[in-house]
């Protein structure tokens, strides 16, 4: 069951990482939805002890029960996740609406700066071969 | 009593709650929480929104003083041994139930985050824009405080991820508050990144509870060092990446300066004091107080401090946009901090406290410049304005003070931070860093002197703004211009008290470096 548990997570955190490679929001939300998949199994297996039983006093033996904390936790971060995952799709089809397109863009203010060096350059390759062209012109 | 809690109590797992300091703790939690609920009831009056978010945030200013000024006072019998007073929620024992945990460190941080808080909430009041518009904004900000306040007083690995959700999700929304279409760009990157660092948290939680079975941090701080060496560095690595996208390290900072500068101003005046703050807290909480002398990432920390202060001063001085200057230079002092942590000596850890404290405060105050001086002149670029020193000679002091308090100008309390970690520094053979870190400053000094000449000397670059500012009847607004003088008051408060605050500092890093007055006070010193 564990090593089940173990290739399911290991399965999850690789596809998960494959979409979030991806440039489109949707593909990124659904790749976070698969890595938190698999964190959460990974946190249910860290819980396991002895036969998984519930963990009621008097029902079993004590060393069969499973151990209810971590689900607990998974349970909190499943919520967690389903909120903010809600969130990004809102914004992904915000996104839409403003562009037609969900798209993860490149940061604007970046390629501001990478144009203003290209200006930079053509400016002083210009004066450049302006001042080759004096040095000429005083040659001749 | 009821006889199942008189069982409890007798198989020693529940101790019902006792003294005043018990219902101190999750007040700044709690009352935010509330407060937050309430606003929502309220969601069409716009002046009681005011008065709940205002009314909450005070109180728990005074809450938080009261806390530090009584945690710190040794002879208090209810703080219990050695400064550190513990809050068991529901009175269910330490290992069992949730452990709230207030040490200097952490009402030194609270008290600072409050005032931040308050003041910014002034000034989001006065800019008449995002608080006006939108009823989500004070419910959501109470959030954001309660999410801050939570990750400062938590004794519990599990609950600092809820409590840096609490304060994700708060900060999503108020950065794309709005829903401009830059604000959706960058927002994207930032949510997403903020998600992985939380899968990655879970995934930390989930080998660390795994090894250890507990998550408590004081029973992880006795549990860990008997892991094996491999394992234990495995996991402060983890928690150091999971952290370090969080406080903008080298080299996870890239969404950092990216995303602030869409939000409203005094939104990115509050993310840029207390996010990547609470990422550093967590940085140095779990360092620390978790992982033994073997663990402790000494050596490559100091690497990533390094790179983390020069790139980040780099960035800041490629830059044409005030605002975006200011966010590249958030992730170089960031450097600082890790810097004096990355030691691990009494004068390195006091210093990188001392260098937090000094940070929120005056970085919070650049930010509040920064959104007044585009308040008055209609532009934050470097490359339009010009001349402002003229036409608002307040917005030129008002700037000058932080700006030479951040470049380590004495007497400024810049100076005395960066004193303390360069002196610490020196006296632990780091010479490499420290050349580093002075280095960085004087490219600081250019940073704010680039500023200074772009926006308040010379002539303004485009006409519609000299325009603007010839216009003599514009004022500045009143509100806005109130808090900002507050926190800029509060950075010479900084400077003028810097020697007591730093012997408070340093006693908050002998707390922090011996690890076992937190765990007797969290379990019990007889356990």
């Amino acid at each position: 069951m564990s090593v089940l548990l173990a290739f399911a997570a290991a399965m999850l955190f690789a596809t998960g990482t494959f979409l979030l490679l991806q440039r489109r929001l949707s593909r990124i939300i659904i790749g976070i939805g698969l890595i938190g998949h698999g964190s959460n199994i990974l946190l249910l297996t860290s819980g396991r002890t002895g036969r998984g039983l519930p963990p009621i006093i008097g029902s079993a033996d004590p060393t069969d029960f499973a151990d209810p904390l971590p689900q607990a936790l998974a349970l909190t971060s499943i919520v967690i996740t389903f909120g903010v995952t809600a969130f990004l799709f809102a914004l992904g089809y915000r996104s839409w609406k403003l562009t037609n397109d969900d798209i993860v863009e490149d940061d604007v203010e970046d390629r501001y700066i990478a144009r203003r060096r290209k200006v930079d350059r053509q400016v002083a390759e210009s004066e450049a071969a302006e001042r080759e062209r004096a040095a000429e012109e005083d040659r001749s | 009593m009821n006889p199942l809690v008189s069982q409890l109590v007798a198989a020693d797992v529940l101790a019902p709650g006792s003294g005043a300091f018990d219902t101190l703790i999750p007040l700044p939690v709690i009352l935010p929480l509330f407060g937050a609920a309430l606003s929502v009831v309220f969601a069409r009056i716009r002046p009681i929104q005011r008065i709940i978010s205002f009314t909450t945030l005070i109180i728990i200013v005074i809450t938080n003083i009261t806390m530090l000024i009584r945690v710190d006072d040794v002879g208090d019998p209810i703080a219990g041994p050695g400064g550190v007073a513990v809050s068991q929620a529901g009175g269910w024992k330490a290992p069992l139930g949730i452990s709230l945990v207030v040490d200097r460190l952490s009402a030194i941080m609270l008290v600072v985050s409050s005032l931040m808080l308050l003041s910014v909430l002034v000034y989001a009041v006065g800019e008449h824009s995002e608080e006006r518009r939108f009823a989500a904004f004070h419910p959501v900000y109470l959030v954001l405080a309660a999410g801050v306040s939570a990750s400062f007083v938590t004794g519990d690995l599990f609950n600092l991820f809820v409590a840096f959700e609490m304060m994700l999700v708060a900060s999503y929304v108020l950065l794309t508050l709005g829903g401009r279409a830059g604000q959706v760009r960058s927002g994207m990157s930032y949510v997403v990144i903020s998600l992985i660092a939380s899968t990655f948290f879970i995934t930390a939680l989930a080998l660390v509870y795994s090894a250890t079975g507990t998550v408590n941090m004081a029973e992880l701080s006795e549990r860990i060092p008997e892991l094996s060496q491999g394992v234990q560095v495995g996991f402060s690595l983890l928690l150091l990446v999971v952290f370090g996208i969080k406080a903008g390290l080298f080299p996870l900072f890239f969404w950092l300066p990216d995303s602030y500068p869409t939000a409203p101003n005094a939104i990115t005046a509050v993310f840029a004091g207390l996010l990547t703050k609470v990422g550093v807290y967590a940085i140095i909480r779990t360092q620390l107080l978790l992982f033994p002398e073997g663990a402790q990432q000494g050596t490559l920390l100091l690497v990533v401090a390094g790179l983390t202060m020069v790139t980040g001063v780099l960035g800041a001085l490629s830059q044409d946009d005030l605002q975006r200057i200011l966010s590249f230079h958030i992730v170089s002092h960031i450097g600082y901090m890790i810097f004096g942590l990355a030691l691990f000596t009494l004068a390195g850890v006091a210093g990188a406290v001392f260098y937090v404290v000094h940070h929120i405060v005056v970085k919070t105050a650049l930010f509040l410049v920064a959104g007044l001086i585009e308040a008055r002149a209609g532009s934050d670029r470097l490359s339009r304005l010009g001349g402002m020193v003229r036409a608002s000679p307040m917005l030129a002091i008002l700037f000058a003070l932080p700006a030479m308090s951040i470049a380590g100008l004495p007497p400024f309390s810049g100076f005395v931070a960066k004193f303390a970690l360069v002196d610490a520094g020196i006296a632990a053979d780091r010479w490499a860093i420290v050349a580093v870190s002075l280095g960085v400053s004087l490219l600081t000094m250019y940073v704010m002197g680039r500023i200074w000449s772009g926006v308040f000397w010379g002539e303004p670059q485009a006409d519609s703004i000299a325009e603007t500012l010839a216009d003599r009847t514009v004022r500045l607004p009143v509100l806005m211009t109130a808090s900002t003088v507050a926190v800029v008051a509060m950075t010479i408060g900084l400077m003028v008290f810097a020697g007591p605050l730093y012997d408070l500092a340093e006693r908050a890093a002998i707390d922090l470096l011996e690890p076992s007055r937190y765990m007797d006070a969290v379990l019990g010193a007889d356990r």
